[in-house]
C-alpha cells in the first residue's frame, strides 16, 4: 500500500454497490485475507473489534450489556445477508451520514487504530470521520481494529432506528445512547449520539451533562430538551425535511432514554 | 488477488476451480463460469437479495461476494437444495402454498429459508420476517411466503393435481411451479449463448438537451473489442409506440434527448470491452436546455415544446358527461371537494430488462423478457422495416411485468444489432439503467367535487385529472381514455363530468402499471367518499354501499349492469370486520397512553376487464398429435400471475383431461396465436374464453370422430386416447389421422373478443364487456410524534366472477396489497435521485400486514365458468383505504401520496395551529 494506492475490501456490501454496470479495474486489497482482523477481543482496558469482524460476529458474540445499543443497530444493517458479511470497519470507513453503526460506536467513545508501515495511531472516532465519506485514514493507512473502552457493570447502551420501511432502510434518523449508572441507580456518564442530522453523526455533550446525577427511572427522557440538539444540522432530501429530522430526533433521543429507564 | 492459481471452493456438492479475477462477483462467476443461473441478479447492490446464496451455511449476496472470499468454502445455490433426488421441505412447501409467482426472488428467498430453518426448528413469524427481510419479492405480497417458511418446519408433501374435471376452482398448483423452485426456469438473462456479443446502451444524463455525435473512430481502434457503434442513423425506422398512429418515442436519440435516461447510443461488442468503456469516453456533445418538469409548466402559457408537432405539450384529452353537473350540484345537501396528488411510480419487477437476438437468414429472432409478444413482433419488424412474419418473438420466462414489459426495451436495439452484425447480441439492463430507462406510473393532479343529498345518495361527480405522460405517449392515451370512465367511482351517479389530460414533460415515459390510472383517480374518489358521509354524519361504509353499483344500473357511460356486479356482496362481506375494527379502534384510542393512534379505512374500486372500447381477442389453439401428445399453444404470457396454469385448467375442464395432460408451448410468435398483452387484467377473461371455445372446439372433434354424444368421457393414456360413453370404451386410432401444423391430428381453436362499443365525445358507450369490484379495509397504527404508519391487517373482498384458482387469485389480490401500500406509503420515483433499490423503497415482508381475502363470485355470463380478471382490482383500493385510515386515526386528510413520515408529521403539525 505504501507503493500504490489499493481499494480496501471487506465484506463488499459497500464496493460492489459502488460499482453497478461498470468494469472493476481497480487494485484491491482484500482485508478478509489477513488472518487475525476478524473477532472481538477484550484487552485490559478496551474491547478490540477486529477489522474484518462482521455486523452477525457482533450479533453472536458474547458481550456486556454496554454493547446491546451495537448489537441493535447490528440487526438494523441491510438484512441478514449484509449483516453476514458486512463488518463494523467497513461501516466506519464507508463514513456515511446515516451509517449506523457509527452513533452506536460514538456513544461508546470508540477509537479506530491504523497501521501502516510508518508506524500504528489511534484516532478517536469523532476525529477519524472527518465529513461525508470523508475519514483521516492515509492512503497508506489501513484500520485493523476499532477500540472500544470498557467500562463498569453499570454501563449500557440503547439504540433506535426510524426508517420509512421495515428492513433494508437507510436511516431517517438513528439514535444511540450509553448509560454509566452507579451503584446508587443514577446516571454518572452518558454518551449520546445521533446519525443521518448531520454530515457526520453527532454526540449532544449538553444532554450528556444534563442527564448526569439523574436516576435511571421512568420520566428521563424529560430531561431532553430542543437546544440540546444544537449540534445536529440536518438537512432535506429524499428520505425526510431538515425540520422533520430535528423533531424526529428530538422525539427518538426522549424514547430512547425512557426505554431505557422502562428496562432498568 | 491474482488470478491464478484460482479459487477452489465446494459449489452445489462439487469442487470447483474458478480462474476468474479475485474480485469478480461470485454471482456472475456462479452463472457465467459454472452455469448456475438460478443465482438471479436483480441489483447487483446486495439491496433485493435476489441471488443469495448460502456460504457455509449462512445466507450471502452472490453480487457483493468477491470470488476470492468463497475459496475453501462451500457455496450453496437453488440448484443444490435437491438432495437424493428430492426437493427440500422449502421448495415444496413453496409449491402447495403458492408462494413463487414470477419466480425470480423464490431463489433468494429459498436460500434465506434454508438458512433459518437449518437453526432453528420452530422459527416464530418474527423470526422468519427477520431471515428474509433481505429479500425482496414485488409479487405476492410475502404472506404466502412467510406461510411457506412457517409450513416447512414440519412434514410437507406435494399437492395433489386437481382429479379430471375438478381443476377449475381448485388450488392446483402451478404448471410452472417445480422450474420456479429449483432454478430450472429461465429469465431474459438466463439463456444467452456464450458468443453473443453484447450491447449495452449509453443515456442521457441530461432531462433535456441537444446533441452532436462525434466521430467513433478512435473508439473503436481504442477498443478492438468494440465491433460497431449504433446510433439514430442505423435505425431503419427510427420510432415507436404502443398506438399505431404514435410512434414518437426513438430507439436511439436523434438529435435531441427528452428525459434523463434516453437511449443516445448503443455500443455492440465484447461484453467486458463494453461494461469498460466509460460514458465519457464516448464522444457525444450536449447542450443541455432547462427541461419541463411537471404537468403545471407543462400546461403553463409559452411552456417549451416537448415534442415540436404537440402543441400546448398536450398528447391527448378524455373527457365524459351525462346529466346536469351543474343544476345537481346547486341542489345538494352536501359537497365534498378536494385535490389529490401522486408522483411517479417504479414497477421495480425485480429482474431487469433482458434478452437477446440472433439472425436466421432474412428473420431475427429475439428471446426476451416481455408482456406483450405479439406487439413485440410488430414493433420490432416496423423499427427494422420488416414484415412482421421475419420477427419471432420467444418469451423467457418474465420475472415480473405490473406492465413495465409492455413497452419496448431491449427488443429494437438486440434486434437491429443482430441483424446488422449477422452475430447474436444480448443486452441486460443494470437496475440503475432499468429504472432511469423504463416507463413509471403517471403522476396524476385530480380536482374533485362530489355531491350528495340528505341521504348520502350520489348526486354528481365533477373530475378534472392531469395526468404526467412523460417524454413520449407509451400508454399516455390508454390512462387518458381509461380514467373518465372510472373516475366517479364503483357508484351511481347520475350527472357526471370527468375530464383528463395527459401532457408531455422532459420526465420519463408513463405507461402501463398495474390499474392504468385508475388507482389515482381511487384515491380522489374515495377521499370525496369519505369527506361526504363526515359531512352528512353517515358510516363510511354505509355511504358507499347505499350508491354502489347493482345490476340493472347503468354507469356515468351509459352501460346497463346486465350481470356480475359484487360491489354489494363484497361490501356485505367486509361489514362484519369493518364495524369490529372500528370498535376495536375506539377501545384502543381510549385505553391506550402512548403516540399511537389506531385508525379504520375503507377504499371501493371497480374496474373494466380489458381494452378500454378496443378489439383485443385472444386466439388460443390446442392440438392432439398423432402420438396422443396434447399441446396447449398459449400466446398469453404468463408474467406471474398465473395465466399459464389457470387456462390450463379451463383447458383441462373443458376437454375433459387431467391439468398433467397439457404440454405447453407459451408466447412463441411463430407457435402460438396472438392471445393479446399481458394486460388490463384480461388474461383469465378474454384468453380464458379462447381456450374454453379451443377446447370445446377439439372435444367436439373427438367425439365425432369417436361418433359419440356430448357427455362421452376422455382418456389419454400412454399416447393413446380413449372415449367412454355407456360403460363402453373406444380408442380413437390416432396414428391413422394426417398430421398438420406442429405434427398435430387435430387441432381445436377458439377466438374471444369481449363485445365493447367506441365511446362517443361525451365518453358514452360501452367501454368494457365486463367489471371487476371489490372493497378493502385498512387497520392501521399512527404514530403522531414520528408521523409513521403501521399498517395491522388488511381485509379485501373482490368479486371475481369465479376463482378458478382461489389461491393464485388470493396471491393476486395479496401483492396488488403490497404494491398499493407502497404506492400510499413509500414510493417515489425522482430521476437522477432513486434510480435504485435503497434509495427507491417498495415494502419488505416486514411492511406488508396480514392479509385476509373474502372471495366473492358473482359469475360473469361471458367469462369462462364466470371468471373475470383480478390482476389490477387488488391494487386499487388498498391506497384509498389506507389514506381513510390515516385520517380516521390522525384526523387530517393527506392529499399527496406517498405519505412519508415527514408528510404526515408536517400534516399533523399545521393541523394541530
Amino acid at each position: 500500500m505504501a507503493e500504490r494506492p489499493l481499494v480496501v475490501l471487506a465484506g463488499g456490501t459497500d464496493f460492489y454497490p459502488a460499482r453497478v454496470g461498470r468494469a472493476i479495474e481497480e487494485d484491491v486489497l482484500d482485508v478478509t485475507g489477513i488472518a487475525g482482523l476478524r473477532g472481538i477481543a477484550a484487552e485490559a482496558d478496551h474491547w478490540r473489534i477486529g477489522a474484518a469482524t462482521t455486523w452477525t460476529d457482533v450479533i453472536e458474540a458474547e458481550l456486556p450489556p454496554l454493547f446491546a445499543g451495537v448489537k441493535r443497530a447490528a440487526r438494523e444493517v441491510g438484512g441478514v445477508q449484509i449483516q453476514n458479511a458486512g463488518t463494523v470497519a467497513g461501516n466506519i470507513c464507508n463514513a456515511s451520514p446515516a451509517a449506523d453503526g457509527v452513533p452506536a460506536l460514538l456513544a461508546l467513545e470508540a477509537s479506530v487504530e491504523l497501521r501502516s508501515q510508518r508506524g500504528a495511531r489511534i484516532l478517536p472516532l469523532g476525529e477519524f470521520l472527518r465529513g461525508n465519506r470523508q475519514t483521516a485514514r492515509g492512503g497508506d493507512e489501513l484500520v485493523v481494529a476499532i477500540r472500544v473502552p470498557r467500562r463498569g457493570e453499570g454501563s449500557r447502551s440503547h439504540f433506535v432506528k426510524l426508517g420509512a420501511r421495515r428492513y433494508l432502510v437507510i436511516s431517517v434518523v438513528s439514535v444511540a445512547l450509553r448509560l454509566d449508572v452507579d451503584d446508587a441507580g443514577r446516571i454518572a456518564a452518558a454518551g449520546i449520539a445521533i446519525g443521518a442530522c448531520s454530515a457526520v453523526p453527532q454526540r449532544l455533550p449538553a444532554l450528556e451533562a444534563a442527564l448526569l446525577g439523574n436516576p435511571l427511572k421512568p420520566g428521563l427522557g424529560d430531561v431532553v430538551e430542543a437546544d440540546h440538539l444544537a449540534p445536529l444540522a440536518p438537512i432535506d432530501d429524499i428520505r425526510g425535511s431538515a425540520n422533520y429530522r430535528h423533531d424526529a430526533a428530538l422525539t427518538l433521543v426522549k424514547r430512547g432514554l425512557d426505554e431505557m429507564a422502562a428496562a432498568a | 488477488m491474482s488470478a491464478a492459481p484460482g479459487h477452489r471452493f465446494m459449489l452445489n456438492g462439487k469442487i470447483v476451480t474458478s480462474h476468474a479475477a479475485g474480485v469478480a462477483r461470485l454471482a456472475d462467476v456462479m452463472r457465467d463460469e459454472f452455469g448456475f443461473t438460478g443465482v438471479k441478479i436483480g441489483c447487483n447492490a446486495g439491496d433485493c437479495g435476489a441471488c443469495t446464496v448460502l456460504i457455509d451455511g449462512r445466507q450471502a449476496c452472490a453480487c457483493l461476494t468477491p470470488v476470492a472470499q468463497a475459496a475453501g468454502k462451500v457455496v450453496v445455490s437453488v440448484e443444490g437444495l435437491i438432495g437424493h433426488g428430492t426437493m427440500s421441505r422449502v421448495q415444496r412447501a413453496f409449491i402447495s402454498h403458492g408462494a413463487a409467482q414470477c419466480g425470480i426472488c423464490t431463489p433468494g428467498m429459498l436460500m434465506a429459508a434454508t438458512d433459518l430453518l437449518a437453526v432453528r426448528d420452530d422459527p416464530t413469524d418474527a423470526e422468519i420476517m427477520d431471515a428474509i427481510g433481505g429479500v425482496l419479492c414485488r409479487c405476492t405480497g410475502y404472506r404466502k411466503i412467510v406461510e411457506a417458511v412457517r409450513a416447512a418446519c414440519g412434514e410437507v408433501g406435494l399437492p395433489q393435481p386437481p382429479a379430471t374435471g375438478h381443476a377449475v376452482g381448485a388450488a392446483a398448483p402451478r404448471v410452472d411451479a417445480i422450474a420456479k423452485v429449483t432454478g430450472e426456469e429461465r429469465y431474459g438473462a438466463d439463456g444467452i449463448p456464450a458468443e453473443a456479443l453484447w450491447l449495452r446502451v449509453v443515456r442521457s444524463p441530461h432531462a433535456r438537451a441537444t446533441l452532436r455525435l462525434g466521430s467513433f473512430d478512435a473508439l473503436l481502434r481504442t477498443y478492438p473489442g468494440l465491433v460497431r457503434v449504433l446510433t439514430a442513423a442505423d435505425v431503419p425506422m427510427n420510432g415507436f409506440g404502443i398506438y399505431p398512429e404514435i410512434k414518437d418515442q426513438p430507439v436511439l436519440a436523434d438529435g435531441q434527448v427528452r428525459y434523463r435516461g434516453e437511449a443516445v447510443v448503443a455500443l455492440v461488442g465484447e461484453r467486458r470491452t463494453v461494461e469498460a468503456i466509460p460514458d465519457s469516453a464516448v464522444p457525444i456533445e450536449y447542450v443541455p436546455e432547462t427541461p419541463v418538469i411537471g404537468t403545471a409548466a407543462a400546461a403553463a402559457e409559452g411552456a417549451p415544446l416537448v415534442q415540436a408537432d404537440r402543441p400546448g405539450n398536450l398528447l391527448i384529452a378524455g373527457h365524459l358527461q351525462c346529466g346536469d353537473v351543474a343544476g345537481a350540484m346547486a341542489g345538494a345537501a352536501a359537497v365534498a371537494e378536494g385535490w389529490t396528488e401522486t408522483g411517479f411510480v417504479e414497477h421495480a419487477y425485480i429482474e431487469p430488462e433482458a434478452g437477446w437476438a440472433r439472425r436466421v437468414g432474412d428473420r431475427v429472432e429475439v428471446y426476451v423478457t416481455t408482456q406483450s409478444p405479439g406487439m413485440d413482433r410488430e414493433e420490432t419488424a416496423s423499427v427494422l422495416r420488416l414484415r412482421p412474419d421475419q420477427v419471432r418473438i420467444v418469451p423467457t420466462a418474465c420475472g415480473g411485468g405490473f406492465g413495465g414489459k409492455l413497452d419496448l426495451s431491449v427488443q429494437p436495439l438486440i434486434a437491429l444489432a443482430a441483424w446488422l452484425t449477422d452475430r447474436p447480441v444480448a443486452c441486460v439492463y443494470t437496475r440503475p439503467e432499468s429504472m432511469a430507462a423504463s416507463t413509471k406510473r403517471h403522476p396524476a393532479r385530480i380536482r374533485t367535487r362530489f355531491a350528495a343529498d340528505r341521504d348520502g345518495h350520489l348526486l354528481a361527480a365533477e373530475i378534472d385529472a392531469d395526468f404526467n405522460t412523460g417524454a413520449y405517449a407509451s400508454w399516455g392515451p390508454t390512462v387518458a381514455n381509461r380514467v373518465p370512465v372510472h373516475a366517479m367511482g364503483p357508484y351511481r351517479v347520475p350527472n357526471v363530468r370527468a375530464d383528463s389530460r395527459a401532457l408531455l414533460t422532459n420526465e420519463p415515459p408513463a405507461g402501463a402499471f398495474r390499474g392504468f390510472g385508475v388507482p389515482q383517480a381511487a384515491i380522489a374518489h374515495e377521499a370525496m367518499m369519505d369527506d361526504l358521509a363526515e359531512r352528512l354524519g353517515l358510516d363510511r361504509l354505509e355511504i358507499r354501499r347505499r350508491n354502489a353499483l347493482r345490476i340493472g344500473d347503468r354507469t356515468a357511460s351509459g352501460q346497463l349492469l346486465e350481470a356480475s356486479a359484487g360491489l354489494t356482496s363484497c361490501l356485505n362481506a367486509i361489514h362484519p370486520r369493518w364495524l369490529d375494527a372500528l370498535d376495536e379502534a375506539a377501545a384502543f384510542n381510549t385505553t391506550a397512553a402512548g403516540p399511537r393512534r389506531r385508525g379504520v379505512g375503507i377504499g371501493c374500486m371497480w374496474y373494466g376487464i380489458g381494452n378500454t372500447s378496443m378489439s383485443n381477442p385472444s386466439v388460443m389453439r390446442i392440438g392432439l398429435g398423432a402420438d396422443g401428445t396434447l399441446t396447449f399453444y398459449n400466446g398469453a404470457v404468463d408474467i406471474g400471475q398465473g395465466s399459464s396454469t389457470i387456462l390450463t385448467q379451463i383447458a383441462a375442464d373443458t376437454l375433459g383431461l387431467p391439468m398433467a395432460a397439457f404440454r405447453m408451448v407459451m408466447g412463441d410468435t411463430d407457435r402460438t396465436a396472438d392471445a393479446g398483452k399481458t394486460s388490463a387484467s384480461r388474461q383469465t377473461f378474454v384468453s380464458g374464453k379462447a381456450v374454453e371455445l379451443a377446447a370445446l372446439d377439439l372435444r367436439r372433434q373427438i367425439l365425432r370422430r369417436a361418433n359419440v354424444g356430448s357427455a362421452a368421457r376422455l382418456y389419454l393414456k400412454d399416447g393413446r386416447l380413449g372415449v367412454e360413453e355407456g360403460g363402453i370404451l373406444r380408442e380413437l386410432d390416432l396414428p391413422s389421422l394426417a398430421e398438420g401444423r406442429d405434427g398435430d391430428a387435430l387441432v381445436g381453436e377458439g377466438r374471444f373478443d369481449p363485445p365493447t362499443t367506441p365511446l362517443d365525445g361525451n365518453g358514452q358507450g360501452v367501454p368494457y364487456a365486463t367489471y371487476a369490484f371489490a372493497a378493502q379495509i385498512a387497520v392501521l397504527d399512527v404514530d403522531i410524534e414520528l408521523g409513521t404508519v403501521h399498517p395491522l391487517r388488511i381485509v379485501a373482498a373482490h368479486d371475481v366472477g369465479r376463482a378458478i384458482n382461489p389461491q393464485q387469485v388470493e396471491g393476486q389480490i395479496e401483492g396488488g396489497i403490497a404494491q398499493g401500500l407502497g404506492l400510499a406509503l413509500m414510493e417515489e420515483y425522482i430521476p437522477g435521485r432513486t434510480e435504485n433499490l435503497h434509495d427507491y423503497l417498495i415494502p419488505t415482508v416486514g411492511d406488508v400486514p396480514p392479509i385476509e381475502v373474502l372471495l366473492i363470485e358473482d359469475a360473469e355470463p361471458l367469462g369462462p365458468f364466470g371468471a373475470k380478471g383480478v390482476g389490477e382490482p387488488g391494487l386499487v383500493p388498498t391506497a384509498p383505504a389506507i389514506l381513510g385510515a390515516i385520517r380516521h386515526a390522525a384526523g387530517v386528510r393527506i392529499d399527496k401520496v406517498p405519505v412519508l413520515p415527514h408528510r404526515l408529521r408536517a400534516a399533523l403539525l399545521a393541523a394541530r395551529r
